[in-house]
């Protein structure tokens, strides 16, 4: 049988057999825990309480009046210890609240069973919101924004994102494999919210043992849910190429999912709609590989959040050789840090510590044209037309040519033989178009 | 940790195949053709591939050199250039033309205009372009076994009589060092397709197009021959599938491959020459910009399309 796929992508080394095997451990954090205030997409948090202050597991420390935005809750109990700027993943300085843990993980909120289905919506949207609840997959997307279409959008489609197509990564795998009923309730919440809307559960046919287990856990309940295996092809997780993959239908250029009736969310994220809103338990942890070739026993862990990488890479043993490249994330699309002594946030799916030998470096020479680039888009973009015009900032070149579609995959730059940096160009052009139109709108506010 | 960390900008992991493993690839692939011609044509080809390649690599190097550039020749494309540039080459000729072509190839019709992946013709194929206006005899006799005579192509021109179909095939005819054994070159065609360092559209649609234009045209001998005599296997799989002057997109190269059979076969049929293959590729070149311009992709979720660069 053909699976079903999109058009585009690449076939990067899966190396997903380090960790795929591997039970999720569970993390006991010593000491400090630091929680950045902008773990996601939108206006960042400021805290709510003082230095000194003692605090409870699950308890809000940071919160905004933004709607597009996520609260911030301490993972332990203990006392804020610090409020100040410390570095996050991303190497930048960033307001955190740090708490010191007192060890005894004292909740704010006892755990109680909820019946979902007596919730309506709007009352399961608000939990949700309270919760922290981002998209975990990576983009941290807050959960509540997505779960609000505009109006006069009808949801057809829950796609739950089980594709987990950046090498390395587990996290939604073993997630898939250890604890399938999470997910399917998140999912059937979502479907409480959205009374008309199907359900699809899409995993990459890589993941066999996932798939036998979220289709056993369906053949036991009833409902308007279904398994879909697709072919193993990056970037499958990209929203856009999953939507189309399952239904068939293409976003248009700068609209959301919504617009094809459409909602995609993670496995991660449903399972912590479902522990959010029938137990009552913020995001205060997550699921991340800790993996690569420069770490001594590859592993999926479950953290609290704001523990320090330093401490997850100690709980794989530490380093084996000498990292070149620490990322969060993927190699495709993940971050590379500058220090592991900085936090755990919603968005981190992986650590990964690769040798010089497995991410080396290198020196960009001529494009030779070989449209390589253009035949492993999956955005059917012209990487080196928008590589050249970025560079030369043609940002209207750049615009026209379709450039603010790039999804950033990265599958350009890794099949480049000339290993160009298409797509950290394409990132600057972006920026470069953005940076121009708001002069533009400054000029003409002016005139 | 004692040296630190890279930091980078994602992807952060790159493919294995790069620049210089493509054009090795395609040197391997040029092989078997190579020896079919020393075969044929005896060790002399041995020593005008040798001039050729060597005039490439050196002239690339020195013209980087002079000008201040990053000497780039491990990148294998030079020497590339010169071993089609000797494929397209009478074996008979004098080494000196070889070395003069091989100069003319790299630093006019490459470098001038920017180097690698810049030049808007195929160095190799303007380079004998030059040699031909230049030394038309030198460039026109062609000898087997020691026995000068016509190429198949111009039997058909003369409507003299063909060899058989089985040796215009595996390469017992006169011609050009590369081009002669038609077997050797489609076996290496075949290596690039399998290894994905090209597309099956170039040569196919070439190849399809020649063929059904000489039974159009009715020319003597037949499609069959038609198609394994001459440059045009050599052609369709080495030359005009050449990243920097070929379509970069799917549709692209299949306009440019049709342009190319076009102008092939009527030169073949009713031009001065009797071999039209590398003149069609040259003037199809230039077309690329126009082509790539015409042929963008189609962006994802969009219905229209608009014009790329």
């Amino acid at each position: 049988m053909r699976l079903p796929t999109f058009r585009g992508g690449i076939h990067p080394p899966e190396s997903k057999y380090l960790t795929e095997n591997k039970e999720i451990e569970t993390l006991v954090p010593r000491g400090e825990l630091v929680y950045p205030m902008s773990q996601h997409i939108g206006a960042p948090c400021a805290p709510i309480v003082k230095k000194g202050d003692r605090v409870l597991a699950g308890q809000k420390i940071a919160d905004t009046g933004a709607f597009v935005s996520a609260p911030v809750m301490s993972s332990v109990s203990g006392t804020v210890k610090e409020i100040g700027n410390r570095m996050t993943i991303s190497g930048a300085l960033e307001t955190c609240v740090a708490v010191e843990s007192d060890g005894l993980f004292e909740r704010a909120a006892p755990p109680r069973r909820k019946d979902f289905r007596k919730l309506k919506p709007a009352e399961c949207i608000k939990i949700i919101r309270e919760a922290g609840l981002v998209g975990m997959g990576g983009a941290t997307f807050p959960t509540h924004v997505k779960l609000s279409p505009p109006p006069g959008k009808k949801i057809k489609w829950i796609i739950v994102n089980g594709a987990e197509c950046e090498p390395f990564l587990n996290c939604d795998n073993r997630l898939m494999i250890e604890h399938p009923e999470p997910i399917i309730g998140g999912l059937e919440i979502c479907l409480h919210i959205f009374p008309e809307a199907k359900g699809i559960i899409a995993v990459e046919n890589n993941k066999p043992e996932a798939i036998m287990r979220m289709s056993g856990e369906l053949s036991k309940r009833r409902g308007k849910i279904g398994v879909i295996p697709h072919k193993v092809k990056y970037p499958q997780g990209a929203e856009k190429m999953l939507i189309y993959t399952v239904t068939g239908q293409e976003i248009p250029p700068g609209a959301l999912p919504a617009e094809v009736g459409c909602l995609v969310l993670n496995v991660s994220t449903l399972a912590h709609i479902w522990y959010a809103v029938t137990d009552g338990v913020p995001v205060l942890d997550r699921v991340i590989s800790v993996t690569g070739d420069a770490v001594v026993s590859p592993k999926n862990i479950i953290a609290p959040l704001g523990t320090s990488v330093r401490e997850l890479i100690d709980a794989a043993g530490g380093f084996s050789r000498e990292p070149a490249r620490i990322l969060s994330g993927g190699p495709m699309m993940g971050i590379s840090m500058r220090s592991i002594d900085v936090p755990i946030v919603k968005g981190t799916s992986g650590i990964l510590a690769l040798s010089s030998k497995s991410a080396p470096t290198f020196e960009e020479s001529n494009c030779v044209r070989c449209g390589r680039c253009i035949a492993a888009c999956p955005m059917g973009l012209w990487p080196s037309a928008l590589d050249r015009a970025a560079r030369l900032r043609q940002y209207s070149v750049f615009e026209q040519n379709g450039g603010m579609n790039c999804v950033e995959c990265g599958s350009c730059a890794y099949v480049c033989p000339s290993r160009r940096f298409l797509t950290q160009i394409c990132r600057d052009g972006k920026a470069g178009v953005v940076a121009e139109r708001k002069k533009q709108k400054e000029g003409s506010a002016k005139r | 940790m004692n040296t630190p960390l890279v930091i980078s900008s994602s992807p952060h992991i790159r493919a294995g195949t790069s620049t210089r493993e493509i054009m090795a690839n395609v040197i391997g692939a040029l092989v078997p053709a190579g020896l079919a011609s020393v075969y044929f044509f005896g060790q002399e080809v041995v020593a005008v591939i040798a001039v050729c390649v060597a005039s490439c690599v050196i002239s690339e190097a020195a013209w980087q050199k002079l000008s201040g550039a990053k000497i780039t020749v491990s990148d294998l494309s030079a020497a590339l250039t010169g071993l089609l540039l000797a494929y397209n080459l009478p074996p008979t000729i004098p080494l000196w033309m070889g070395a003069i072509g091989g100069a003319f190839a790299m630093i006019i019709v490459k470098h001038f205009f920017g180097g690698l992946g810049q030049n808007i013709m195929n160095p190799a194929l303007a380079a004998r372009a030059m040699m031909l206006s230049s030394w038309p005899v030198a460039m026109t006799t062609w000898t087997l076994d020691g026995v000068s005579g016509p190429t198949p192509l111009a039997v058909i021109k003369l409507q003299g009589a063909l060899p058989s179909i089985a040796d215009i095939f595996i390469g017992r005819v006169g011609g050009c060092i590369g081009e002669t054994s038609s077997a050797a070159l489609l076996l290496g065609g075949a290596y690039l397709i399998w290894k994905g360092i090209i597309s099956w559209r170039i040569p196919a649609v070439y190849i399809v197009t020649v063929a059904a234009l000489s039974a159009l045209f009715g020319r003597e001998g037949g499609p069959v021959a038609e198609v394994l005599s001459g440059g045009l296997i050599l052609g369709a799989f080495y030359m005009a599938t050449d990243y920097a002057t070929s379509p970069m997109t799917p549709h692209g190269q299949i306009v440019f491959a049709f342009g190319c059979g076009l102008i092939a076969s009527l030169i073949r049929a009713f031009g001065g020459y009797p071999e039209g293959v590398s003149y069609s590729i040259l003037i199809m070149n230039l077309a690329v910009p126009i082509i790539d311009r015409l042929t963008p992709p189609r962006v994802f979720g969009e219905a229209k399309r608009h014009a790329a660069k």
